[in-house]
């Protein structure tokens, strides 16, 4: 029976950490894009905020130029955090997270692809929306790709500090507004170097620096963030 | 226990809740006394004997709780960290209590730091509130403060909140040099910071040599709020334990 057991263990084991990124990935991303209202909800909500600034600030094209980066990044940010609840909740509703953290795959790899799953539904669409609603801000054409390229970089780390959160509430009822009073401050040097980079692209300034800053958060967060995730997620399962 | 020549015995008794606060006990009253001593007489030098500034006037007084509670607002939160990440490897209840402890006063001396800043930028800046980064990195670890604060309190199991709040600490800890300095990059009106370890500080002894009775004096405020917290956090805790019921019976 033991033999049995080790066997079957050894088998599991066989599958790669390269196989099993993969596998989680695709099984994410295919269930995500089953639920296909849930997929369009954070890019109406970014859309929705960005309508609001126009309605409650002012609708002159100068002024809204000028308002655009900060806007853009803020509503990014915000549409986010706000896909960030339901990263491991189907997961733990239905006890395949608990399935996961029994298995003797390593839980960083794991981690990573949902992070990844998640990234690619979220920021990366709103990376490829944003140029769009930027236009309806009069964000000069100048600024576009400081926008893309800052979005590109900086989302994914928005992502897998929520997902820290995400992580830390999964097992309470109503995770929704704490995880934004947990998640919103550590997203602050995202914001800033984001909309910087924005505002120097705008203004013709080199952005290499400010997209570097981005690319170091973003390499400190995948080094570091899938450890917190992993034993957020422990933390939370047991409890 | 295993005795060691190197650490006395009572550090290690401080891992047990009922030794921890027989401890705790013995020893409030000297930092009582020491931080009722400190703080009385860094106040009245600082009000009354230091020189005023020779730009500022007397409104600079107020550095002598702003920087304090700045300081020790830091600190605190590194405390907080230090004891999740003791509770959160070694499984230690008293390192748990510690931490849970340290979240309210640290937010208490955040708001007391933002606070004195306000009323120090109304007659020098013009105006209550500025968008100063060193302003605003104080305002995000007050933030920081209440994420701990909220998430402890919404775990209704007290080991698995300890956890959790551990490991938000920890990223907490590793964000603020982060966070800190993308907001200093951002924009800064402050003055650099009044104490360094590594240079003389910049004004005469007759200015700082207060300040620093006065920092002392909050770390030893701080201490003693940590363990009368700490003692009723263990009393809470313990309630259902043989000694705490004989200690409450005998009283």
């Amino acid at each position: 029976m033991a033999d049995l057991i080790t066997q079957a263990a050894s088998e599991r084991a066989q599958i790669g950490p390269g196989g099993l990124f993969v596998a989680t990935l695709r099984r994410d991303l295919m269930l995500s894009l089953r639920r296909k209202s849930e997929l369009v909800n954070p890019l109406i909500f970014f859309l929705m905020v960005i309508t609001l600034f126009p309605l409650g600030v002012s609708p002159e094209p100068g002024f809204l130029a000028q308002l655009a980066p900060g806007a853009l990044w803020v509503a990014a940010l915000l549409a986010t955090l706000l896909s960030m609840d339901s990263l491991f909740r189907t997961d733990f509703d239905d006890g395949s997270l608990e399935q996961l953290l029994l298995s003797p795959q390593p839980l960083f790899i794991v981690v990573l692809a949902k992070v990844l799953a998640h990234w690619m539904l979220s920021g990366l669409a709103l990376t490829l929306v944003a140029p769009v609603i930027a236009v309806m801000l009069f964000l000069p054409a100048e600024g576009m790709p400081g926008l893309m390229l800052s979005l590109l970089i900086g989302t994914p780390t928005l992502s897998l500090v929520g997902a820290i959160g995400a992580a830390l509430t999964v097992g309470l009822k109503r995770g929704g507004v704490l995880i934004s009073l947990l998640v919103l401050p550590l997203y602050i040097p995202v914001l800033i170097f984001g909309t910087s980079a924005v505002q120097a692209a705008v203004t013709g300034l080199p952005l290499g620096g400010y997209l570097a800053l981005l690319g170091a958060l973003l390499a400190l967060g995948l080094a570091l963030a899938p450890l917190a995730i992993g034993a957020a997620l422990r933390i939370s399962v047991s409890g | 226990m295993a005795d060691s020549k190197w650490m006395p015995r009572w550090f290690y008794q401080l891992a047990s809740p009922r030794w921890c606060y027989q401890i705790c006990g013995k020893l409030l009253p000297w930092f009582t006394v020491a931080a009722l001593a400190l703080l009385i007489g860094g106040t009245l030098w600082a009000l009354i004997f230091a020189p005023a500034d020779y730009q500022q006037g007397n409104s600079f007084r107020i550095i002598y709780l702003h920087v304090p509670s700045a300081i020790l607002a830091q600190s605190c939160y590194m405390l907080m960290a230090v004891a999740g990440a003791i509770g959160l490897i070694w499984k230690m209840k008293v390192a748990d209590m510690v931490a849970k402890a340290c979240a309210p006063i640290g937010a208490s001396l955040a708001v007391l730091a933002l606070l004195t800043g306000a009323i120090w930028g109304k007659p020098t800046w013009g105006s209550w509130w500025v968008w100063d980064a060193r302003l605003t990195s104080m305002l995000i670890l007050f933030f920081l403060y209440l994420g701990v604060m909220a998430l402890n309190s919404a775990i209704e199991s007290e080991s698995t909140a300890a956890q959790a709040t551990a490991v938000l600490a920890l990223v907490g800890l590793v964000n603020i040099p982060i966070i800190k300095y993308s907001v200093e990059w951002w924009n800064t009106l402050h003055q650099p910071a009044t104490f360094k370890l590594t240079e003389k500080p910049a004004m005469p002894a007759e200015m700082w040599v207060p300040l620093l009775v006065m920092v002392i004096g909050f770390y030893a405020f701080f201490a003693v709020t940590l363990m009368m917290r700490l003692r009723n956090e263990i009393l809470r805790r313990e309630r259902r334990a043989g000694w705490v019921k004989e200690l409450l019976l005998s009283k």
